[in-house]
């Protein structure tokens, strides 16, 4: 029932929402990023961090830091707010915050394949992958050989299984069709989702089609660039893109089609919310894109906040929490490698 | 009027009633004494420091590597603490007290401990892990063997029965050995096995991959190993399961070994001979035992070492602590020109003064510093802190006052009369003897206890009940006066004083409920009459009684918080408060309320039977109609008029002269300033210490004026709504005297009334249960939160400010233990 979320929902999700606002406002300040860009050691960022919410992650750690370790905490600390808010909710919240990590959990697939492809150790893999994004038998996706066993062994126990549906092939793994796979099986998770929150309705809907269309019109862009000069087809790249979201389905015509950056941005000003993305951009480059990208998506983020009553809330606090993480381990590497002058490249505030 | 003066001027100082006169002070430490004078002061704990250092970020200050090394060594101890608890060994009850080691010592000290623990850590969990790994092969050899023997008969029912047989003997290894010469298992069919032990919750989800894998080929054994092993990570015993697979092919096996690993499950082999087999595990076995008794010796080791770290481990936790609560505020110290003295300034109560100097110069004469600490006192232009010396018994009520708002600097602290209002008001709602009695108890438990129980680390309710205990004991003490005027013990009234004045008209007692008792003595001498419980005007008596009581308490103590505010404006010298505020405050206060009030006692006194709604109400519709039968007193009516007449005037006297007559006066001392008279200025000051404080701001007449008004309506407003208020102490007490009396007899007495032994104790068991939760729990907290409100917003609206700051001195004995 649309507008009428406040007669109910505070029944089962107006302690989490409580949970997880409260965890919003833990997170760092502009006046928080302000003094850890002027950092000269990591010393001085656990230092710093030791007063803010991560302390208690890292006070124990011994003195010579490494950027890792930094992020390793940083992660376990959302880990754990993660699981403790997954142990309290009850559906379709839990579903929903299920939801939130098949994202990891397809990147952790991916990250094992092409691991074990290139005949990496699987335990140094594992430590790799995204805490988020674990499942019991991870480890055994490198006996497969290809989809059809990936699938077969391991996959059909997790959560990812009926997105597989698409890629079940006998061809041997190669870092291409990995890739597909991995493009493939996220287009599948996203529809999925998409799909879900449209069946909870209400607020949550509204908020949650906005941020995934426009993760999804993100994707497309990134598949079309990343796909230029490579030897995928018109017709392959047209496949990999979500079947909803701003673009779909005449600004996905026209991306399968580009051929240059420059063709994608013709596309893209067609659409008045990316138009402004876009526009900081000069011709022809396309290094800061992704950062113009997750600028936009914290600005959206922070605005499911504005909005009570829906699981947006959560779905925006992990993605804010993770694009913090991204912005420590940025800056603690610019700190180790000193590079304080590059800081600012690549940090993405959140207010 | 100048005699009151004189008299006021006369009264003692009332040095509880202000907080401590603090001053603003300045040191200029030079370097080499500033860490030692530094820690003197936070032994004497009577210094407020300022931050000068407020616009650097943490890792910029002066001291920071001194605070990362201190955050360095509490990790460490940090470190010893899990290990000591991990280890099941209890930090020693007495800690050995030695002389302070220097921070230097302490860190080497702690350094060699630490890496000494790592180092056997590291030992003793390779050692683990070996013993670890020949146990799981022990067991897997154990296991495997009985799987492999079955297995490899295939040949007949005989061979089986036999091996089956065998079982049960002790020697089964030797007879089976027999039968394997025989029979060989063939290698050349293919069939291979591996055999491993993993952990028991991972055994099916690994059955099930390694069918997958092998598309079903193969066949998996499992037994669950005897022993339980220990996680090498987490330290906890682990369940695990032998499996033997069979399987065939080159392609399974590595398959089979990708899974394995996949699973963390370890294969070990598991020779096909028999005898190889019993060799094996007799070597396993004595190795096993060798390694046991070195795991022994080092964890004995390990223990001695961390038993002796758990000596000292408190002690230096403390100097850690404070070791960094030092340099922290170093931090806050700026360095002078020459970069060789310590520049601080800090809030210090002028009492302390003399032992901060006496302090100041120990640590110069320790450190043997060649130049003395300075110590001067400096203007201040903002407000000090608020600081008020309290002991255990008023401490509680502080907090009460603090809750609401930390006074302003040296405004009238409530606290002083809340000592003893407070419980009472809370009494006259509470009032039972016999519930008095139990809180009490109670509260005589906790302090005879005290000693104890402030070194306790105690759960959020019980901290609240104990910090409270010396309000308990205040309360309960007025609940059982105000029980013993209400005659009420569990709802039971007592004959105590003597007989009841009232008896019936008849021998019979039969028409006590319809026609009434007489009166045939003098009044019962404290409290209700018994008589009137259970009566038919029991209620009608005791509400006008607890009424009218209600409205004199309240009366009186806005009348106090008036007055306190009259101090209030007297001790800042700002006889615009009291002209215009103040006096016209009073005046209106008592022609309303005080009236109300002297009416009351009037016909307490004379027993007249007058309507005191329809004369106070009446006093405002028509004041000069005839009173009639409701007249008490001669003049009554003139005096209504000019009472009324009274209260009409002092609203606008305290609405309009005082914003005006501030904005005159804000005019002249600008005119002042501009024409440099320093000594008008100066007298300005002190006529408005306010304003001083705050002389940069605009004065801005419309805000001023707006909120005069303010001031004005909620003061007269509140007058009536406050007055209505206190009306609370009766309805409270009205509530809980009904309670009472419902569980007495509804639930007692009924109770009571069976003659069977097993109804009684249920009765009693409700009675005592809701006695205890309902009437000694719920509504204590109610009564408390009532009397709370009463002080706070009736009481404290009259005078109080509020908008101080506490005082927060830097002292050891407050560093709290912020790991706990």
């Amino acid at each position: 029932m649309y507008g009428f979320e406040a007669m109910t929902f505070n029944i089962h999700g107006g302690y989490l929402e409580a949970i997880v606002r409260g965890h919003r406002a833990g997170l760092l300040t502009p006046a928080d990023y302000n003094n850890l860009c002027q950092c000269e050691t990591l010393d001085d960022i656990k230092m710093h961090l030791s007063a803010t919410e991560y302390g208690p992650y890292l006070q124990n750690e011994p003195s010579p830091l490494h950027t890792t370790t930094i992020v390793e905490k940083c992660t376990l600390k959302l880990v754990d707010e993660y699981k403790h808010m997954l142990c309290q909710a009850t559906e379709p919240l839990s579903t929903f915050l299920e939801y939130i990590t098949y994202g990891h959990m397809i990147d952790n697939v991916v990250l094992i394949v092409t691991g074990t492809l290139h005949e990496r150790d699987v335990q140094e893999l594992l430590e790799k992958c995204h805490p988020l994004g674990m499942f019991d038998s991870i480890a055994t996706l490198a006996v497969a050989q290809n989809m059809r066993e990936l699938y077969r062994l391991v996959l059909v126990d997790t959560p990812l299984a009926p997105y597989f549906s698409e890629c079940i092939t006998s061809e041997d793994l190669d870092d291409m069709n990995i890739e597909i796979m991995r493009n493939t099986l996220y287009k599948a998770y996203l529809e999925d989702f998409y799909k879900f929150c449209q069946k909870l309705g209400g607020a949550t809907a509204e908020i949650m089609s906005d941020l995934l269309a426009f993760e999804a019109d993100r994707r497309a862009v990134n598949i079309t660039i990343n796909s230029i000069g490579t030897e995928l087809t018109r017709d392959d790249r047209r496949k990999l893109y979500s079947n909803f979201g701003l673009l779909y389905p005449y600004g996905h015509e026209e991306l399968a089609v580009c051929e240059d950056i420059d063709q994608v941005r013709g596309t893209m000003e067609k659409y008045p919310p990316y138009q402004s993305i876009f526009s900081k951009l000069s011709y022809g480059e396309s290094q800061m894109l992704d950062k113009a990208f997750y600028e936009e998506e914290v600005k959206r983020l922070c605005l499911a906040f504005e909005q009570q009553f829906h699981y947006g809330v959560f779905f925006a606090y992990m993605r804010l929490r993770e694009q913090e993480i991204r912005n420590l381990m940025w800056i603690s590497e610019c700190v180790a490698q000193n590079q304080k002058s590059r800081v600012h490249d690549s940090v993405v505030f959140i207010f | 009027m100048e005699r009151i003066e004189k008299f006021i001027d006369n009264l003692p100082s009332m040095d509880l009633m202000r907080s401590e006169k603090m001053t603003l002070v300045q040191l200029i430490i030079p370097v080499e004494s500033a860490h030692r004078a530094i820690s003197y002061l936070g032994e004497l704990g009577l210094l407020q420091f300022r931050d000068l250092n407020s616009e650097k970020s943490p890792f910029q200050r002066t001291f920071v590597n001194q605070v990362k090394r201190c955050g360095e060594m509490s990790r460490k101890l940090r470190f010893f603490k899990d290990q000591i608890s991990k280890a099941g060994l209890l930090s020693s009850v007495h800690p050995v007290v030695e002389p302070d080691l220097e921070l230097e010592e302490l860190e080497i000290q702690l350094a060699e401990h630490e890496h000494e623990l790592i180092e056997m850590n590291a030992n003793s969990e390779k050692l683990r892990q070996t013993y670890n790994e020949l146990l799981e092969f022990k067991l897997v050899l154990q296991k495997a063997c009985g799987f492999l023997l079955p297995s490899s008969n295939l040949a007949g029912a005989e061979e089986r029965e036999l091996s089956e047989n065998v079982f049960s003997n002790d020697d089964y290894v030797e007879t089976s050995s027999l039968l394997e010469q025989e029979m060989r298992p063939s290698d050349q069919s293919g069939l291979r096995f591996m055999s491993g032990i993993i952990c028991k919750s991972k055994a099916l989800r690994f059955e099930r991959m390694l069918f997958r894998a092998t598309r079903g080929n193969m066949l998996v054994n499992q037994a669950p190993a005897d022993e339980e092993i220990m996680d090498p990570l987490t330290g906890e015993m682990v369940e695990k399961t032998v499996f033997v697979v069979h399987f065939s092919g080159e392609q399974a096996r590595t398959k089979i070994l990708k899974i394995c690993e996949a699973f963390g499950a370890k294969c070990y082999p598991v020779p096909d001979d028999i005898s190889k087999q019993r060799q094996i595990t007799r070597e396993v076995s004595s190795h096993l035992s060798d390694l046991e008794t070195t795991l022994d010796t080092g964890i004995r080791h390990r223990n001695k070492a961390l038993t002796s770290i758990g000596y000292h481990l408190t002690q230096w936790m403390s100097m850690v602590r404070r070791e960094k609560a030092v340099y922290d505020t170093l931090n806050m110290l700026n360095f002078d020109v020459t970069k060789k003295c310590l520049v601080g300034e800090g809030w210090c109560p002028i009492f302390a003064k003399a032992q901060m100097q006496e302090a100041l110069q120990r640590a110069t004469f320790d450190s043997n510093s060649q130049v003395g600490i300075i110590f001067h006192v400096m203007d201040a232009v903002e407000s000090p802190p608020t600081y008020f010396r309290t002991n255990h018994f008023t401490n509680a009520y502080q907090e009460i006052v603090d809750a609401y708002g930390v006074a302003r600097y040296q405004e009238a602290n409530p606290a002083v009369y809340t000592v003893i209002t407070f419980p009472f008001l809370f009494a006259v709602m509470f009032g039972d003897w016999g519930h008095g009695i139990c809180l009490l108890l109670g509260a005589l438990v906790l302090i005879a206890r005290e000693s104890r129980l402030s070194t306790q680390k105690l759960g959020s309710f019980m901290e609240m009940l104990f910090g409270g205990r010396y309000v308990l004991l205040l309360m309960s003490l007025f609940s059982i006066y105000c029980g013993l005027i209400y005659n009420e013990f569990f709802s039971v009234p007592f004959h105590i004083f003597g007989g009841s004045a009232y008896k019936c008209r008849d021998a019979t007692c039969s028409d006590a409920q319809t026609a009434g008792l007489i009166k045939f003595r003098d009044p019962y001498p404290f409290g209700v009459d018994p008589k009137w419980r259970g009566s038919r005007s029991e209620l009608p008596f005791l509400n006008s009684l607890k009424m009218k009581m209600s409205i004199l308490l309240g009366v009186t103590q806005m009348n106090l918080g008036i007055i306190l505010s009259y101090f209030n404006a007297r001790f800042f010298r700002s006889s615009l408060d009291i002209r215009y505020q103040f006096v016209p405050q009073m005046i209106f206060l008592n022609s309303l309320f005080g009236y109300l009030s002297l009416l009351i006692i009037i016909k307490w006194c004379t027993g007249s039977q007058a309507d005191l709604y329809h004369v106070m109400i009446y006093m405002f519709l028509s004041p000069t109609n005839d009173l009639g039968d409701n007249e008490l007193f001669w003049g009554q009516r003139a005096l209504q008029i000019v009472l009324l007449l009274l209260a009409l005037v002092a609203v606008p006297w305290m609405l309009f002269p005082k914003p005006f007559i501030l904005k005159k006066l804000h005019s002249e001392r600008f005119q002042g300033r501009t024409y440099g008279l320093l000594g008008t200025s100066e007298f300005d000051l002190d006529l408005e210490p306010d304003s001083a404080r705050q002389h940069h701001e605009e004065f801005n007449f419309s805000e001023v004026f707006v909120h005069q008004m303010i001031h004005s309506i909620e003061f007269v407003l509140g007058a009536v709504s406050n007055t209505a208020s206190y009306l609370r102490l009766w309805a409270l007490s009205l509530a809980h005297s009904e309670l009472s009396t419902v569980f007495y007899e509804k639930v007692l007495l009924l109770a009571w009334g069976y003659d069977s032994f097993i109804i009684r104790l249920i009765g009693l068991a409700v009675f005592a249960f809701a006695t205890a939760f309902i009437l000694l729990m719920m509504e204590t907290l109610s009564a408390f939160l009532h009397a709370l409100r009463l002080h706070w917003v009736e009481f404290q609206n009259k005078f109080y400010h509020g908008d101080g700051y506490k005082f927060k001195p830097f002292s050891f004995a407050l560093i709290t233990d912020e790991d706990d």
